[in-house]
């Protein structure tokens, strides 16, 4: 069933195309990505999803219903994780949860229960009456969430939930997001982390300038644009032309990225063993299982790295 | 016009109102025992120092004069704080309207709530003032009871005022201007030190467009018990300029806000 649909979805900032005329659907409990680069409009397709952007031209419906005039029974039914951490720097830790509930008309006895049991699931526990200011970046991520979660939404939106973590509360975060799936609860999720959205994301868009690039499961697109393998040939940019044409059976595709050569074997051994073979040697090879990057890079000539 | 100047308000405005009630709840002795002290001071300068030199003004002492008339200024000094640092802080700092925004609550309740709060603000630190001059002896009759239904609606004209002036001028240096360029002439200028009668027909008919003047006639008048229909077109045009005010600041915070 779908939650989410977008028709030609356009949102201009200014005079400024910020999404270009996008269509996409999102699936009742699966965990859909909406990976790009800066800028490429994915936090503008998802504030769209909340009202907080109102849609240019177009139509996006979440739970069937037009977000344009049903803004208020839409936000009910989400939780929505922001870019920039916004939690309540005046209230304490618990007080956010409870305030927040405030805002969904949940009894206050209800939102204590709930905000109790989410402080739990997230590790919170014991902080629940520090200052908001003292927890950790993590910690404020996790409680970012937790706090999406208090109105037990049906879908949750996240917009980079893990941007400027270290990788120890990145997976702390995954972890939960996890299991936060596998209890049925939709999630979508905006990331240029591209180990992000193939450790999460059943289903992905690559968005880039506005527009949707391609869209399927990780395994689909990178065995659709890349293949199972890339050969990286160090400083093999200059002898491009040379290796391409020698080698033209072997591969299905090729790159150049910086002053890298990465090609996409049929064979990847194969073809390791005859460019060792060649008189020239360059700086290095390496022979690795293709990622969404390659993807990605494939896509738009550029890597994801802001 | 019409169309955008429709607003989106639900009694959820008063979940945004209960927020700011509930932070406030944790500084509440500071920041009044603080936002009472400068009232008190002019009091003491100008009532009991510069006082003495002044000769009595409608009969009255120079201290009887402008004390009634500083509950009026400190309601416009709460609610203007409050509703350009205040406000722009939880905007842009904080981002505390964007979260309040991705729950049900719509940016009308939000702006509506910030205003609300001014208001509150405006009721409570002009009440303070209120019960001081109460204490000095200085309030002369039991109108003085209606004083702070003036402070409500003077908070709410102020407060729309601020975040109108935010709407047009979104940036934090700007309010220096604000309280300089507006809210210290109306200040100096609304009949808080002096009576209007003395100077040139041009000032006084300006005057009648200051929201001070009429604030202070309000509770100078009411304190002092010289009561009169006056006082009630006084009122009306605060009630009206009110009313037109707050839609715009409701209107102009949308279009910054929700983009």
């Amino acid at each position: 069933m779908e939650v989410i649909s977008a028709r030609n979805l356009v949102k201009d900032y200014n005079g400024l195309r910020a999404v270009n005329g996008i269509n996409f659907t999102v699936q009742r409990q699966e965990c859909f990505g909406i990976l790009g680069p800066n800028g490429a409009g994915k936090t503008s397709t998802v504030r769209m999803m909340f009202g907080f952007s109102p849609i240019t031209s177009g139509e996006l419906k979440v739970l069937g219903l037009d977000v344009s005039d049903h803004a208020r029974e839409i936000k009910a039914q989400l939780g929505v994780v922001p870019q920039e951490n916004n939690l309540d720097l005046d209230l304490k830790v618990l007080q956010n949860l409870l305030v927040y509930a405030g805002f969904f008309n949940i009894p206050e006895r209800t939102a204590r229960e709930r905000a109790l049991k989410l402080l739990e699931f997230f590790g919170l526990s014991d902080k629940r009456d520090a200052k908001v200011d003292h927890l950790s970046g993590g910690m404020k991520r996790r409680l970012t969430i937790a706090r999406a979660l208090i109105n037990d939404p049906d879908i949750i939106i996240l917009d980079e939930p893990t941007t400027g973590l270290d990788p120890q509360a990145r997976h702390t975060v995954w972890q939960r997001l996890r299991q936060l799936r596998s209890r049925g609860v939709t999630l979508i999720l905006t990331t240029h982390y591209l180990e992000e959205a193939s450790q999460l994301c059943d289903r992905l868009i690559i968005m880039d300038h506005g527009i949707i690039l391609d869209e399927g499961t990780p395994e689909f697109l990178v065995g659709k644009h890349v293949g199972s393998e890339v050969l990286e040939v160090g400083q093999g940019a200059g002898a491009g032309e040379m290796l391409i044409t020698q080698f033209q059976s072997q591969i299905r595709g090729h790159l150049v990225v910086g002053d890298n050569l990465v090609l996409y074997p049929l064979n990847g051994r194969q073809l390791l063993a005859s460019l060792q073979e060649l008189p020239q040697q360059f700086d290095h090879y390496l022979l690795r299982p293709a990622t969404l990057e390659d993807v990605f890079l494939k896509l738009t000539g550029r890597g994801l790295t802001v | 016009m019409i169309s955008a100047l429709r607003m989106d308000i639900s009694a959820r405005v008063f979940k945004v109102f209960r927020r700011h009630l509930t932070v406030y709840r944790r500084s509440w002795k500071v920041s009044l025992s603080f936002n009472f002290f400068e009232p008190l001071l002019y009091l003491a300068a100008l009532g009991y120092g510069l006082g003495v030199y002044v000769q009595a003004i409608e009969g009255l002492t120079y201290i009887q004069f402008i004390a009634p008339a500083l509950i009026a200024s400190s309601a416009m000094f709460s609610s203007a704080y409050e509703c350009t640092y205040g406000t722009y802080i939880r905007m842009e700092f904080q981002k505390t309207f964007q979260a309040m925004v991705a729950t049900p609550v719509s940016m009308d309740e939000v702006s509506l709530g910030e205003i609300l709060w001014g208001s509150y603000k405006s009721f409570l630190y002009g009440s303070v003032i209120l019960f001081v001059i109460l204490v000095l002896g200085l309030v002369a009759s039991p109108w003085a009871l209606l004083v702070p239904v003036v402070l409500l609606v003077s908070g709410l004209l102020f407060a729309a005022m601020s975040m109108i002036w935010i709407g047009l001028i979104p940036n934090i240096d700007s309010f220096n201007y604000y309280f300089s360029l507006v809210i210290t002439p109306l200040f100096l200028f609304s009949g808080v030190f002096f009576p209007l009668s003395g100077l040139p027909a041009i000032v006084q008919s300006l005057a009648w467009a200051s929201p001070l003047f009429h604030v202070v006639n309000l509770t100078r008048g009411l304190v002092l018990g010289d009561v009169g229909v006056h006082l009630v077109w006084d009122f009306l045009w605060l009630v009206v300029v009110a009313a037109v005010l707050i839609p715009i600041a409701i209107h102009l915070m949308r279009r910054l806000v929700i983009r």
